[in-house]
């Protein structure tokens, strides 16, 4: 048992240890608030083989011995604000010295910003970085107090310089001289802060501090490192221009305490600020209590928000407000003349042309009458400013010699349409043509018409797949990095040697196991499937009824709580598939081995088994942890044919019909009680071969019977297994919903379906719009229905993980599903909400308790926000991904159209319009599934009320089929791709 | 507008335990607050004693044994024991005025009368009655624990017959991490409960919970209080003896200390 001490408190102690000091709660009252701290003498130092301290170590003995100006080696103990500032240098894996990071420092980062403190956290967890946290405020020699008048900046600057000086001294005292021998040579403390006074009286008290950009430059590899120092700290070095003179294009943000008070106060408006991927000048903020966002227009309105950003709004008079504009604005081509250099200094007459050049867009946008909000930003929240992808704009190059190593100010253009052009500072300009690169902004001005920001690193050359897939992973940030050793250890030692152990009552991996492997289980998945997380069977019982089991994989026998493994895969929340790479959320020995549940071989299982009626009414249901051996893994496609031959009359056709017929009736019911058939624009991307990932087509996913029967199962696992999991721990079972989408979400879609097509769509219930939907057909058209659908499912919410305790339990529904409670079972391997389902499954049985973890709410809330977001940004990626490929194809079949027909032949295809604007159509192609744009160089007469354009006469509006040419283009500046497409039918837009 | 706040006071929350094995206050799991433990005369009380575990107060005095004041209170064949409890309304941090009626109030006098009738040797009085006063001078988490600890030593101080002493902790579970004696901050945080033991016997005669922990969470913290008890009897123990001393002392025939053994019997046989 551990040690129980008491710790004592000397009386002359407490001036350092108690503090009493008032705070105003949330509703304004204020309160006492008594905290002390006890100081300690065992806070370790952790540098190796220290003689006084015992903890684990991390620090090498004599600290690094690579930068020239410390020969005796050196520890870096950088202030705050070289974390804040530059976290990218701190990152890199060129930075390599080992350094002491100051609780007092820790803490200010966590306070000042919540991202960067967890990007701190993560590094100090990587192997590859020695990072020691030294807790400078337990430690009595190193603990302070603020004193009187004295700032909490200037308190913390003191702390820092106050355990340098302990570092120092701890380090003479620990390496004494040994007689006879010459002194030790000891390491040198650095403390490394960007504040010249606190230098200065650093080194008053003889201690050696630099500057960041001091430090790099001393060290080897310097260039690509200095690349890495963020904006901030070079206008010390080398001030661009006459500040002062500029003038600011930006008003002021209000202070933070005017924004919240007014937030409060129902004058300001708090959101999410969103860009418009059409209109750069445009963005908005859906503010709460408004059933239409707030219409941000101008860049002056805008404010420097960028897409992400919490941002305070106010909203202007009604006398001012207005529709969104209709028209299609492209930043490239409206600031392609901006210069880098010059534009540092807004206010001259460079300045002013870009100014009037959108002045005039703005005046001479229509706009319809339909009026929304507007409003402009006054200050911001939070920042959600990250690392984009991006590509260096070749005109922006002052030099573009490719040896010039002088530091030039250039555009970077995000990948992202919703983001601002960034510029930044490199004196690598010329190499990173044609690159992906990855950029971070680091401020924005009021003087600057564009963001500052700063290169991190070149992802490769654009085009090729690795670039592109890291880019796509970075911009979803998805975590890519290989499985390290600390999680690989977790997986059992045999290895892929593993196998399900005898069958004998003292072995553990038996005990309270059913023995299923008599069971004629089999899987039905897409072809070369490897992760197999679930299995059937169906069988008759001798009372007429049938018996029906779904079998997932036990994911949870092999990933236990606590463990690096799980909250590597908590974090990672799912498996990300990309057209040709899959990011696994588990090794891949479990996720495509051990868990995965492959024909002719046991696997351990968690089995739901049901006695249903022929007419498939739930008799009971069970859940058993079992050993199953599953005798055929289909793909949907042989399971259909094996179902539907009439030859085949062996056990496992015979158990695929009864399955099927079984979920035919569940289907019907589910219909019935108003689940929706909703669809999202799905393809499928032929690849050569796995090795050369060359696309040969884009084909539409197929769907079968038996298709429809596993994901009526799947369905049928989740709802049981989420009702027994929330009847067991209804405080905090993890469970999913789909909220009902706010029925001002569909009035467009609406008006669109009456104007056009006289279609009414009800959205009163789930049931009246599945109803709804049905009715909404073209006989000429049979894709038109799916279209409808794709953009029904585009005004809904999208579905999300909860904790059960966190909500009220009337909002637990499954809107799409129809289903009153809902979770995730059946996909361990690839989703980690199954996982935690998976757990509390087990405890729900009784067959393991339940981790403490699982009882918290608030872990399981915080677990499932990651998950949340994680399956957001892997659906995007997804998408993105296909999207990529989709691109491909089309060049690549554009080619082959070209060989033989002997000229330059593009892909033309069907398409709808989806959207009108002034100056184009929103199209969608849904042969390959991807949405484009027809521009046209000027505005057509435009009837909004009716969703028409007029072009040469011909009106073409809203749900019309149209055809068009695809091609692939690369922007001459960036090198982005761009699917460009030109109108054939009904008119040649070509010359337009 | 709820979420700025929400994101505010998120950056600034406070870490329960960080990954340095460190408690907000520099503790480590298993350390309990400095104990302080003041025996002198207060007023007119028969004993008494303030005791402090790090930055709550508490302030005990013991009247008694003393003849029952209400015929309908007392008892033939062993003492009433009156247990009342106020709460200095500056003690808290939102200066919340409790009243001696509070149902709250009511409800902790009753468990902490309830933990010692168990204790005190009731039978030598019969018909008689012991008040004890407690009052909560400041509050920084382990209320209950520095109640029940400040009220062993003013019973002893008041030479009350006692078969064993009652030592009090508190204990929660952060994740899965048990810690002992907590502050305000901790209480506030993790599910946590009060356990009080007797030393000698080991028995337990009072845990109390106010919020849901799981069972086998519940043993282990259940057990590590079980032993801080003990650790606290070894800190009450000596201040009672250095008291006795420091009294026998001052009688003028204080030359046989004793030899530090059993303590126990000194105030009550
Ligand atoms: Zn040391």
């Amino acid at each position: 048992m551990a040690e129980i001490t008491i710790l004592k408190r000397t009386r002359t102690e407490a001036v350092v240890t108690q503090r009493k000091f008032f705070k105003k709660t949330a509703r304004g009252k204020v309160i006492k608030v008594l905290r002390e701290r006890y100081l300690r003498d065992d806070v370790s130092c952790g540098i190796d083989h220290c003689r006084e301290c015992t903890d684990a170590q991390s620090l090498p003995v004599s600290g690094d011995l690579q930068h020239p100006s410390f020969p005796n080696g050196h520890f870096v103990l950088p202030d705050t604000n070289v974390f804040l500032s530059q976290m990218d240098l701190v990152e890199s894996p060129l930075f390599t010295p080992p350094i002491i990071l100051l609780q007092t420092v820790l803490e200010e980062v966590r306070h000042r910003s919540l991202p960067l403190y967890n990007r701190l956290k993560a590094l100090t967890r990587m192997d590859e970085k020695k990072i020691w946290v030294f807790y400078n405020e337990y430690r009595a020699e190193t603990a302070i107090i603020r004193e009187e008048g004295e700032t909490p900046n200037d308190r913390n600057d003191r702390g820092i310089r106050k355990a340098t000086a302990w570092y120092n001294s701890h380090l003479k005292v620990n390496r004494p001289p040994i007689r006879g021998q010459p002194a030790p040579k000891l390491p040198t403390i650095v403390l490394m802060t960007e504040d010249a006074a606190n230098r200065q009286k650093a080194v008053k008290e003889s201690m050696t501090s630099v500057s960041v950009r001091k430090y790099v430059e001393g060290m080897k590899g310097a260039t690509q490192l200095l690349d890495l120092l963020a904006a901030e700290g070079t206008s010390e070095i080398e001030p661009t221009k006459a500040v002062a003179g500029r003038q600011a294009l930006y008003p002021d943000y209000l202070p933070t305490t005017a924004l919240l008070a007014g937030v409060k106060a129902g004058q300001l408006h708090q959101g999410h600020f969103n860009a418009n991927q059409y209109n750069y000048l445009e963005g908005s903020v859906p503010v709460p209590g408004s059933s239409k966002p707030v219409l941000l227009v101008g860049r002056e309105n805008m404010n420097r928000a960028v897409d992400g950003d919490i941002v305070v709004v106010e909203v202007f008079d009604e006398k001012e407000w207005k529709a969104p504009a209709d028209e299609v604005v492209d930043q490239d081509a409206t600031l392609k003349n901006d210069d880098a250099e010059d534009s540092a200094d807004e206010g001259d007459t460079e300045g002013h042309e870009v100014l009037t050049r959108e002045s005039k867009i703005l005046q001479s946008e229509k706009r319809s009458a339909e009026r929304q909000p507007t409003g402009r930003v006054v200050g911001v929240i939070k920042r959600n400013w990250r690392a984009y992808v991006c590509h260096i704009d070749s005109t922006s190059l002052t030099s573009s010699n490719s040896t010039s190593l002088s530091q030039q100010t250039v555009f970077a253009t995000p990948v992202s349409r919703l983001l601002p052009r960034i510029r930044l500072r490199t004196r690598q300009a010329p190499s990173l043509i044609g690159q992906k690169i990855l950029v971070t902004i680091d401020r924005w001005d009021v003087t600057s018409r564009y963001p500052e920001g700063h290169f991190v690193r070149a992802l490769g050359k654009v085009e090729s797949k690795e670039a592109e897939q890291e880019s796509l992973l970075l911009e979803f940030d998805v975590p890519y990095r290989p499985f390290g050793k600390a999680i690989l250890d977790c997986l059992p030692k045999e290895g892929e040697q593993w196998v399900v152990p005898p069958k004998s009552d003292s072995s553990p991996d038996w005990k309270n196991r059913e023995d299923l492997r008599e069971l004629i289980i089999c899987s039905i998945d897409p072809p070369n499937c490897q992760d197999i997380d679930d299995a059937l069977h169906a069988r008759p019982l001798p009372n007429g009824n049938i018996e029906a089991g779904v079998h997932i994989a036990d994911v949870s026998n092999f990933v236990h709580p606590d463990t690096p493994m799980d909250s590597e895969a908590a974090s990672r929340g799912t498996t990300v598939y990309l057209v040709d790479k899959r990011i696994d959320m588990l090794p891949a020995l479990l996720g495509t081995n051990l868990c995965s549940l492959r024909p002719f071989v046991e696997r351990l299982a968690f089995s739901a088994i049901w006695e249903m009626t022929p007419e498939a009414e739930i008799v009971n249901v069970r859940f058993t942890k079992s050993v199953i051996a599953s005798k055929a893994a289909f793909t949907y496609e042989e399971a259909q044919i094996r179902k539907d031959d009439p030859h085949h009359q062996d056990d496992l056709a015979r158990s695929i019909r009864l399955l099927n017929t079984l979920a035919q009736k569940l289907k019907a019911k589910r219909m019935a009680a108003g689940a929706l058939n909703l669809a999202s624009p799905e393809v499928k991307i032929q690849l050569e071969s796995p090795e050369s990932s060359d696309p040969i087509d884009v084909e539409q996913k197929e769907m079968r019977e038996t298709n429809s029967l596993v994901e009526e199962f799947m369905l049928l696992a989740n709802i049981s297994v989420a009702r027994k999991i929330e009847e067991t721990f209804p405080q905090t079972a993890v469970l999913r919903r789909h909220l009902p989408p706010p029925r001002t979400n569909f009035e467009k879609l609406q008006d669109i379906l009456l104007k056009r097509k006289d279609m009414k769509l009800d959205v009163s219930s789930s049931r009246a719009l599945a109803a709804s939907l049905d009715q909404c057909i073209d006989p000429s058209e049979p894709a038109f229905n799916t279209l409808v659908r794709i953009m029904a499912t585009r005004c809904m919410l999208s579905a999300e993980y909860f904790c059960s305790g966190s909500v009220g339990k009337d909002t637990f529904g499954h809107y799409g599903l129809a289903s009153p409670i809902y979770t995730h079972f059946t996909s361990p391997i690839r989703r980690y909400a199954d996982v935690l389902a998976h757990r509390q499954l087990s405890a729900a049985i009784g067959y393991t308790p339940l981790h403490a973890s699982l009882h918290s709410k608030p872990y399981v809330e915080h677990v499932l926000d990651v998950v949340n977001r994680r399956h957001r940004m892997a659906q995007m990626a997804g998408r993105a991904s296909v999207e990529f490929y989709v691109g491909l194809a089309l060049k690549g079949r554009g080619e082959r159209e070209k060989k033989v027909g002997g000229q330059a032949a593009e892909v033309t295809e069907d398409a709808f319009v989806i959207r009108t604007f002034r100056n184009g159509l929103g199209v969608f192609v849904s042969k390959l599934g991807i949405e484009g744009l027809v521009m046209f160089k000027k505005n057509m007469q435009f009837d909004a009320e009716n969703y028409t354009i007029t072009v040469r006469s011909t009106t073409i509006a809203v749900f019309d089929k149209v055809t068009v040419r695809i091609s692939v283009e690369k922007d001459k500046n960036t090198q982005r791709g761009k699917v460009k497409m030109n109108l054939v039918h009904p008119i040649d837009s070509s010359g337009l | 507008m709820v979420q700025s706040i929400s994101t505010l006071k998120c950056a600034s929350r406070i870490e329960i335990l960080n990954e340095g094995g460190f408690r907000s206050d520099g503790r480590r799991q298993y350390e309990l607050r400095s104990i302080e433990i003041d025996l002198s005369q207060q007023g007119h009380a028969d004993g008494s004693a303030v005791l402090t575990h790090g930055l709550t107060q508490v302030l005990v005095s013991v009247f008694g044994p003393r003849e029952a004041k209400m015929r309908s209170q007392t008892i033939h064949d062993r003492a009433n024991i009156n247990v009342e409890l106020s709460i200095a309304a500056f003690s808290a941090g939102d200066r919340r005025k409790r009243s001696r009626g509070d149902k709250r109030i009511l409800e902790f006098a009753a468990a902490i009368k309830s933990t010692f009738e168990p204790v005190i040797q009731t039978s030598l009085y019969p018909r008689s009655q012991i008040d004890i006063f407690v009052q909560v001078i400041q509050q920084d988490g382990g209320f209950l624990q520095a109640c029940i600890n400040a009220t062993t030593i003013a019973l002893m101080s008041a030479g009350i017959p006692m078969i064993d002493f009652i030592c009090a902790v508190s204990g929660g579970v952060h994740s899965t991490s048990p810690l002992l004696d907590l502050t305000l901050l901790e209480e506030n945080d993790v599910p946590n409960l009060t356990v009080a033991v007797m030393p000698k016997t080991r028995k337990v005669s009072l845990v109390t919970m106010e919020t849901r922990l799981h069972v086998d969470r519940f043993e282990e913290i259940f057990k590590l209080a079980t032993e801080a008890g003990q650790v606290i009897h070894g800190e009450m123990k000596a201040a009672i003896l250095k008291w006795s001393k420091g009294l026998v002392k001052s009688m003028g025939h204080g030359n046989q200390d004793r030899d530090g053994g059993e303590v126990d019997e000194v105030g009550f046989d």
